[in-house]
């Protein structure tokens, strides 16, 4: 039961509206999206208008409002990355998983985003596969990132058996 | 002293950096190995203790391992699980007689040199405790030192007393506008009776910048005591710390920390056994750029889309629930304790005449050495860039240095003599932000580094005012003609006025500085826009 | 009540404490371009048109939502200042579907008499063509995503004035857009009491009645002023005859 389990949480954060960033936070991790059903309920317990929960809620890239791919990969395009050839290392990924990025794959197996800095400048270029940080990837290496890509178990759509 | 290296006589351990960036290069499964190969020895944790730390520097040669020991302190880098045993023998001297020379040369590959400049030429203020203490041990912490100033500021000192010695540091805030701290307290404390706030930022969102990052795992109870310090000052019983939610690691030590210190009664209800009271909180973000300006930053923390209003207001006049709010970057708050103990005088003779005390940089980009790096304020450019960070790899030239993220500049690499100070790199164009550093090497097209900034401008803009929301977009889509070389030569002076417009006309600083990166990169590059007004230009 | 002293453009006057530059200027007889504004609602400084330079220093301030101070000199206009307002008001051009041609609102719109005071007869920015949709499930009124410029007045007059906060903001940059309930169609949110207050006061031809054709919309837009000054000085109370005690301090609105 969902609903008793945000119910739940708001009472652990007192039901202050104040909470409500704390309160998706959380309802997030027990869906691992934030599906319409749990922002109605969140409103409710909250005692805040629905606009506002949806406001806050899209107005966060770490909020989703939709039920997320199995798998992801996410690409830092921050400064350090991007000097780093991080648009490269896009552009391959992009080509590797037949996929465009922040678009939502066709499957709904997979799904390549961006991501701006993740502070692991030092490593740069970096990507986050399914949670686990890719560093110091060969972007000038084509067997060598094939390599690292096939370790990281991302498909290839090319040789993909359908 | 680098804050890395331990006194001479140290006892016996070993170092294990255990920050984000380390982590990522496989450190704990080093930690791990390292236990093993311990125990396989014979050894325990007592003759050889195997410590976590905070950040040791040089990021980029992670997973790092500090070996302390009768003869002074050496450094490795990258070394893999299966040379844990080499470690161990060389750390504890044991086994046969030639195995600790054998180990030596085992592991010579992976040795950093502590008198390279990169080391050498720092000086731990800020990260004094960073890499040599244990960021989830409040014990290791207390033996360093934490909480005695705020003790001290709490029995003996007036809250007048603390700032005065913190105006006369003068520090100025870290976080990128360096506004003088103390006369930032003083506007707080003089406001009318009633409640204040303390708030923490550390929503540390520059691309390329990880200093806050490195503090906050490394050794979060210095920013707890600087922040506990802040509020005596101003008379704050009730305060946040704003982390951004992708430092999980960060927010996981700061929370912990947080929790020991309330459990021993150094933060909290009478808080170190005085009259005062300090509720703290750790709020954490949900990925906006823009939560780090500081009236988002409050609208964020009440729960609401993190959007900036006009000031003045200020927040010190009327920030969280319309009380008075003391807003202080991470490093401008662990910087106080150690201005505390040394006094406002010894900080304030570091550093230059209007930019006092050391500043914390994290460097990376096309350079040798990567990591992080604290060092006097007027040092240059050049030296930090080549003979601490060793140039461009391969022996390349450096084309230009970007500082302070999206809201700064590059400095073309015939400036480097310039001094990096606050004055100096906003004379130049760019800014010190909040201490992010990448070089960039010959390859790099600026209208491209433009571009890169003004996308990530547009991705980050709230919304709320005009000039940001839709000059950003048409910025972007300009130099995207000269990044594919089909502008015409009126885009440039379109490309010059509306960064001007936006600059002077948005909201809040994310769009009044969304420009600088393409005023500076038109400033000082601006032949390789001339060049992107190609054979093509005016196509669409 | 106390008064402050100011000059704009040169001109001494006087205002109440509290009152906005925006009002200073008023008083001076200037007429500052704004949008985003509208008096009764909370100012938020949002379009930047009614920017303004202040002597001693060299930010300019939104003069709807800045405090008019003892002291202050004033300067609503300069060659710069003319220029950015231009520029501003071909941004929102730019940004959305403005097509006064087929407007409800055309004649009665203020983007479009913005336009004419700054002078835009173009846009140097091309123009952006944005997918946008139309929400007509609401029985009486529409929403036009096309016309929209983010002014956030229906969001305003909906939670300070009508109180049902149905609209806000969703998204965020260029991707910002009102919504209704949780991104629900209009029609369906509970909360909306059906007051048209959101439509009387959008400035452009985004919010209308469904019946209304091309330049057949005439807003009401003083309408927040009227009734916040209603209930402050307590208007409703039948002019002279006191209410019942059991009614006295009840609530804001009898209705």
């Amino acid at each position: 039961m969902a609903d008793r389990r945000i119910a739940l949480l708001i009472r652990r954060h007192g039901g202050r509206a104040e909470a409500l960033i704390e309160v998706l936070h959380q309802v997030q991790e027990i869906h691992g999206y934030l599906p319409t059903s749990a922002l109605l309920a969140v409103a409710r317990g909250l005692q805040l208008p629905l606009s506002r929960v949806y406001g806050v809620a899209s107005f966060y890239h770490l909020f989703r409002l939709q039920a997320p791919s199995e798998h992801r990969c996410a690409v830092c395009l921050g400064t350090a990355c991007f000097v780093r050839h991080a648009g490269v290392l896009a552009k391959q990924l992009e080509q590797r998983l037949g996929l465009v990025m922040d678009a939502a794959g066709a499957d709904g197996i997979w799904a390549l985003e961006q991501i701006s800095c993740i502070g692991a400048c030092g490593q740069a270029p970096v990507l986050v596969v399914d949670g686990a940080l890719e560093t110091k990837l060969p972007v000038d290496d084509q067997e060598a990132l094939a390599a690292r890509f096939d370790a990281m178990g991302l498909p290839s759509a090319r040789g993909q058996v359908r | 002293m680098t804050g890395v290296q331990a006194m001479r006589g140290a006892p016996r351990r070993l170092r294990c950096c255990g920050a984000s960036g380390c982590r990522s290069a496989g450190s704990e499964a080093l930690q791990v190995a390292l236990e093993q190969a311990r125990a396989a020895v014979g050894l325990d944790a007592g003759a050889l203790p195997i410590q976590p730390v905070g950040c040791l520097r040089l990021c980029g040669r992670g997973p790092l391992v500090a070996c302390d020991g009768p003869g002074g302190t050496a450094l490795y880098g990258g070394v893999p699980p299966a040379q844990a045993g080499a470690l161990i023998a060389v750390a504890s001297a044991e086994g046969p007689i030639d195995g600790p020379l054998r180990a030596e040369a085992a592991l010579a590959a992976h040795r950093l040199d502590l008198s390279h400049p990169f080391f050498a030429l720092q000086i731990p203020v800020v990260l004094e405790g960073c890499g040599s203490l244990d960021p989830c041990s409040l014990d290791d912490a207390l033996a360093h030192g934490a909480y005695a100033q705020l003790k001290r500021c709490l029995q003996d000192l007036s809250p007048e007393q603390v700032r005065d010695e913190v105006r006369r540091s003068g520090l100025r805030g870290r976080g990128g506008a360096g506004y003088p701290t103390g006369l930032k307290w003083d506007t707080v404390a003089l406001q009318p009776a009633g409640p204040r706030f303390v708030v923490c930022n550390a929503d540390e969102g520059d691309p390329g910048a990880f200093m806050d990052r490195s503090v906050l795992e490394g050794d979060p109870h210095r920013l707890l005591e600087g922040l506990a310090i802040a509020a005596y000052a101003v008379g704050a019983d009730r305060g946040y710390l704003y982390v951004r939610a992708e430092y999980p690691l960060a927010i996981e030590r700061l929370r912990l920390a947080l929790q020991q210190a309330q459990a021993r009664g150094l933060l909290g209800l009478g808080h170190c056994g005085s009259r005062h009271d300090l509720q703290l909180e750790v709020r954490v973000g949900a990925g906006a750029y823009v939560c780090g300006e500081e009236t988002a930053l409050l609208r964020s923390i009440e729960g609401k889309r993190g959007m900036p209003s006009p000031r003045p207001p200020y927040p010190a006049q009327a920030g969280l629930q319309g009380a008075p709010t003391l807003i202080n970057n991470v490093e401008t708050l662990a910087a106080l304790p150690a201005i505390l103990r040394e006094g406002g005088a010894w900080y304030a003779a570091m550093g230059t005449e209007s930019s006092r005390g050391t500043k914390v940089f994290a460097l990376s980009g096309a350079v040798c050495h990567t990591g992080l790096l604290e060092v006097p304020m007027g040092i240059q450019l050049r030296t930090v860039v080549e003979t601490m960070g060793g140039g461009v790899p391969d022996g390349g030239a450096v084309k230009a240095v970007q500082t302070g993220g999206p809201s700064g500049g590059c400095i073309p690499a015939e400036r480097l003599d310039t001094p990096v100070d606050y004055e100096s790199l906003t004379a130049l164009g760019s800014m010190m932000g909040s201490g992010g550093m990448v070089v960039m090497g010959e390859t790099t097209a600026m209208p491209e580094v433009a571009r890169h900034f003004m996308r990530f401008s547009v991705n980050e803009s709230c919304g709320k005012c005009l000039p940001c929301r839709a000059g950003t977009v048409q910025l972007e889509q300009l130099l995207q003609r000269f990044v594919e070389g089909r502008a015409e030569a009126a885009d440039l002076d379109r490309l010059d006025a509306l960064c001007r417009m936006v600059k002077a006309t948005s909201l809040c600083g994310l769009g009044q500085a969304a420009p600088n990166p393409v005023l500076s990169t038109l400033r000082w590059f601006r032949h390789e826009y001339e060049a992107g007004c190609g054979p093509l230009a005016g196509k669409p | 009540m106390s008064v402050i002293t100011l000059t704009v453009d040169g001109c001494d006057v006087a205002v109440p404490a509290g009152a906005s530059l925006l009002q200073a200027a008023g008083a001076a007889g200037v007429k500052l371009p704004t949008l985003c504004h509208l008096d009764g609602l909370t100012p938020v400084g949002a379009c930047r048109l009614c920017l303004v330079a202040l002597e001693g220093t060299t930010k300019l301030l939104p003069a709807c939502a800045t405090e008019a101070a003892e002291g202050m000199a004033v300067s609503t206009t300069s060659p710069e200042l003319r220029e950015y307002r231009r520029m501003a008001v071909e941004l929102f051009f730019a940004e959305g579907n403005h097509i006064c041609a087929y407007c409800v609102s055309n004649g009665a719109c203020e983007l479009q008499d913005v336009a004419v005071t700054v002078g835009m007869d173009h846009s140097r920015f091309p123009y952006r063509y944005p997918q946008r949709p139309v929400d007509a499930s609401h029985p009486w009124f529409a929403l036009d995503h096309n016309h929209c410029i983010l002014c956030t007045r229906c969001v305003r007059v909906c939670d300070e004035i009508e109180g049902a906060h149905v609209w806000d903001l969703a998204e965020r940059g260029s991707d910002c857009r009102i919504i209704s309930g949780l991104d629900q169609p209009w029609g369906e949110v509970e909360a909306c009491t059906s007051c048209g207050k959101c439509v009387e006061v959008c400035p452009t031809g985004a919010l209308f009645h469904r019946e209304d054709g091309t330049s057949e919309k005439h807003p009401h837009r003083e309408l927040p002023f009227q009734l916040r000054l209603a209930r402050e000085q307590g208007q409703w109370r039948n002019q002279g005859q006191a209410l019942p005690q059991a009614l006295e301090g009840g609530g804001e609105d009898p209705s």
